[in-house]
């Protein structure tokens, strides 16, 4: 490989890409901090720390992290008891929120800031500057060509820049020769994209520090308020305030969902009623899945479904003690849901429930296992077993509405299952009964506000636009020079030399120049002499 | 329909096939000529344009002229390449048809489309001289496995999508991603039968042994016509994947409330997108040219197929669906 030192010239670099690290001259003090600053910001670093972002998220693809499901996490803690605490303690299941992976992403980002800079400077030079001189021998570049006419230098000169000109080319007359570039969109186009990634990372940044996320369980009949008490979960960005959420307010009136015949959902629809403040009346919409509802900057989503009986318990003496709708917390595909019944407000002791609700009800007959076979409630059915004594909700420490504390609870009937079709009631032994009177469905809710979403979205655009600009176009030069020849009588003689250069795609770029060179030899026709 | 899609694409698979055999056939006869023609090989040339600083604008000579000799039996296989694409596409269309739905729900359908992306993508480069048609099978023998895996492991009846996947973004995002998706394996194949090539050149040169696999280099065109292949390529389906990325994120908005989860799913499409930036990147850096940049594009092909197949299958996230 050679170089040829005719065209190694400043003419036919078509990037602003930093050049490589030269020797250093700075003062002693300020070198180490310099030497450091143009390692980080070189390609190469870039480079480096681009497959370190990549290799950091393989973790975060293959172990179960904290942030998508806690659950998993422990139960893949319980799993490997001794690989687990290590995992952890190198945060592999917080890969996302893990300080290395931020340290690898902002090193990144500050290599990015530290090479875009001078590019953008650069660039908004280059777009100002006329395309370069010359270089000395034009037939030496890529592709070339060059004839002889009888048109003078001015006159050549004067017709190849009208010519590129018409072309779309930036093309200037300098010395004895006509320099012409297109192009500069590519170069755009690339700062356009690594600006808008820097933008994305703001926007990701807004959402984190702004945003709210919350989870609500609503049943059927029943409303939600928007106001972060009335949530059983809440994510709320570091700098989010209580004030920025929007007060909508909502009650669900129906929910349906619909299954296909190998039970596989169809849809899922809550039909709700909903008002954007308390003030404004109130409007009926359809929440579905990828069909949100839009209140000011909150969305409200819906997130899973279930289902909750309608349990009434009676008195020793006959009268009810319990009368409500009782959210069951589903285990499996089938809609196999877990449910707890507490009744606090007795004559005697305290009574309680542990439930499971089965939509469509099969009862093996040798071992009287209840399963469900559908997740529709075609034949629902409520089994449950009883307990009496202290339900432990009076000592004022907080327990789970969706588990017992049985503790100083004693079964009742040794703990025998009752599976209870609807309508149907158990008469307890030592008196009250237990009746499944109907089911009820429930919905989970998400409620949303990311502030720093649009800010994504602008991001996201620019980084395809420039994506697209900077892979697409190509950028490539061209210079025509005419020298003036012969002996000086007679009319006057020019050689006329075209060469260009592209940096991609040199097989199109030949077939372009091609097709110009045959444009310029229409507008300076060749002498007669040459003429083929 | 169904049943016609299912016997479509076997007849595809078989079409495939016998291109295959026809391309490898070509390279025999081809390669018998060239042995008698010209029996000493020339290292692959490339010239340099300039160098002042900076990335050198090293550009590969427009290769030894992917020779463009026609062998009747390579015009034959090109010819089955293309009905087998027909048949292919009739495949696609009338699953599609009998899904009353865009054929894109499973992996089975996606698997399917993708391969029609990528065999798309050959026909047109090779149409378009871009690539040479002796690599017709080097490309068709992937695309026949792959195929076949999809119709055996991957088979799924004909079926209504789950509720997340109903929305019109899918149109979009899925299309986008199958689109990306075939182009980036054909990429990973020209790819790694450039670091054939390429180790093939090396040997040559210094006089080493070559066995197989390096040995199947003979029959490959030029080093640097594979990684103009598989640059071309590569910078086609990395804006498409991108906005798959995004359109999925857009989706994701509208069905799960966040536009980025860190969903197994998305983890990943995030690790192929790093590394495709990271490939272009490279290509473009001294000391990270040429084999290390291959080696990167395959990496990511392979981050590609884990993306698909292995989080769909094994790892438990939102995308789990087929």
């Amino acid at each position: 490989m050679t170089t040829t030192p005719e065209i190694d010239d400043a003419a036919v670099r078509l990037s602003t890409a930093p050049e490589p690290v030269g020797p250093l001259r700075s003062r002693q003090l300020l070198a180490p901090l310099r030497r450091t600053w143009r390692q980080l910001t070189s390609m190469r670093t870039a480079l480096q720390l681009l497959f370190l972002l990549a290799l950091g998220a393989i973790p975060g693809g293959f172990l179960p992290q904290r942030s998508l499901n806690p659950v998993r996490v422990n139960e893949y803690k319980a799993q490997h008891p001794g690989l687990a605490p290590w995992l952890d303690r190198l945060s592999l299941f917080d890969v996302f929120a893990a300080p290395w992976f931020a340290a690898v992403y902002l090193l990144l980002f500050v290599s990015l800031a530290g090479c875009l800079v001078p590019r953008i400077r650069l660039h908004a030079r280059a777009l100002r500057k006329p395309p370069p001189q010359a270089p000395g021998t034009l037939t030496r570049l890529p592709v070339s060509g060059s004839w002889e006419t009888d048109a003078s230098v001015e006159e050549v000169l004067e017709a190849a820049r009208r010519a590129l000109r018409s072309g779309r080319w930036r093309a200037v007359r300098r010395g004895n020769a006509v320099s012409a570039e297109k192009g500069y969109l590519r170069e755009t186009g690339n700062l356009i994209f690594h600006v808008s990634l820097v933008v994305l990372l703001v926007g990701i940044a807004v959402g984190a520090f702004y945003g709210f996320k919350g989870t609500v369980l609503v049943k059927e009949g029943t409303g939600f308020a928007n106001a972060v008490l009335n949530f059983d979960d809440i994510h709320p960005g570091r700098r989010f305030t209580e004030g920025s959420l929007v007060p909508l307010h909502f009650t669900l009136d129906d929910f349906r969902a619909t299954y296909g015949e190998d039970g596989k959902a169809r849809t899922f629809d809550a039909k709700v009623r909903f008002a954007p403040n308390a003030d404004a009346p109130l409007r009926p919409y359809d929440i579905r899945v990828n069909h949100p509802l839009h209140v000011g900057a909150a969305k409200v989503y819906l997130l899973g479904h279930g289902y909750a009986p309608r349990v009434v318990v009676r008195d020793v003496d006959g009268t009810v003690a319990f009368d409500q709708t009782v959210p069951c917390l589903p285990q499996d595909t089938k809609f196999v849901s877990n449910c707890t019944i507490k009744v606090p407000d007795t004559r005697g002791q305290q009574i309680a429930f542990d439930g499971v609700f089965t939509p469509t009800t099969v009862q093996d007959p040798a071992t009287g296992r209840v399963t469900s076979t559908h997740p529709a409630a075609q034949s629902p059915a409520l089994t449950v077993v009883g307990f009496r004594g202290d339900l432990g909700i009076d000592a004022g420490v907080p327990g789970s509405v969706y588990t017992l504390d049985r503790r100083r609870l004693t079964p009742i009937d040794s703990g025998k299952a009752h599976l209870l079709a609807t309508g149907q009631s158990w008469q307890l032994p030592g008196g009250g009964s237990i009746t499944f009177v109907d089911t009820t469905e429930w919905a989970t809710f998400q409620v949303t506000q990311d502030p720093g979403k649009g800010i994504a979205l602008l991001a996201s655009c620019g980084i395809v636009l420039g994506l697209c600009l900077s892979l697409f176009i190509r950028r490539r030069r061209l210079w025509v020079r005419a020298v003036p020849a012969g002996d000086g009588t007679g009319t006057p003689r020019t050689v006329v030399e075209v060469g260009g250069l592209a940096r991609t795609d040199p097989d199109t770029f030949a077939a372009e120049f091609e097709e110009l060179t045959g444009r310029l030899r229409e507008k300076i026709p060749p002498r007669e002499a040459d003429k083929e | 329909m169904a049943h016609l899609s299912d016997s479509l694409l076997f007849a595809a698979v078989v079409v495939y096939a016998l291109a295959m055999l026809g391309f490898a056939g070509d390279q025999a006869t081809r390669r018998a000529r060239r042995v008698l023609a010209e029996p000493a090989l020339r290292a692959a040339p490339s010239r340099v344009l300039a160098g002042a600083g900076g990335p050198p604008l090293t550009e590969p000579a427009v290769s030894p002229a992917p020779s463009r000799e026609k062998g009747w039996a390579g015009s034959l296989a090109l010819g089955l390449t293309a009905l087998g694409w027909l048949i292919h596409l009739g495949s696609v269309v009338t699953r599609g048809i009998a899904a009353d739905r865009l054929p894109w729900g499973n992996m089975y359908e996606f698997s399917c489309t993708a391969a029609l992306v990528a065999v798309t993508g050959f026909l047109v480069l090779v149409a378009r001289g871009k690539v040479d048609r002796g690599l017709g099978a080097f490309v068709m023998l992937p695309v026949v496995l792959y195929l076949g895996l999809a119709g055996t492991v991957l088979y799924t009846k004909v079926g209504p999508l789950v509720p997340a996947l109903n929305s019109y973004w899918i149109k979009i995002h899925v299309a986008a991603a199958v689109t990306a998706s075939g182009a980036f394996l054909l990429s990973g194949v020209i790819a790694l039968l450039y670091l054939v090539r390429s180790r093939f050149d090396e040997r040559t040169v210094a006089g080493s042994a070559i066995r197989f696999p390096v040995s199947l280099g003979r029959a490959l065109p030029a080093a640097a016509s594979l990684d103009r292949s598989a640059y071309v390529v590569i910078a086609f389906a990395f804006p498409v994947w991108t906005f798959a990325i995004i359109a999925g994120g857009i989706w994701a908005e509208a069905a799960w409330g966040r536009y980025w989860g860190w969903d197994p799913k998305e983890t990943w499409s995030f690790i192929t997108w790093v590394l495709y930036a990271g490939y272009l990147h490279a290509r473009a850096t001294a000391g990270w040219k040429g084999r290390k940049a291959a080696w990167v594009a395959v990496a990511a092909a392979v981050a590609l197929i884990i993306d698909y197949y292995v989080v769909n299958i094994f790892v438990v996230g939102l995308h789990s669906y087929a």
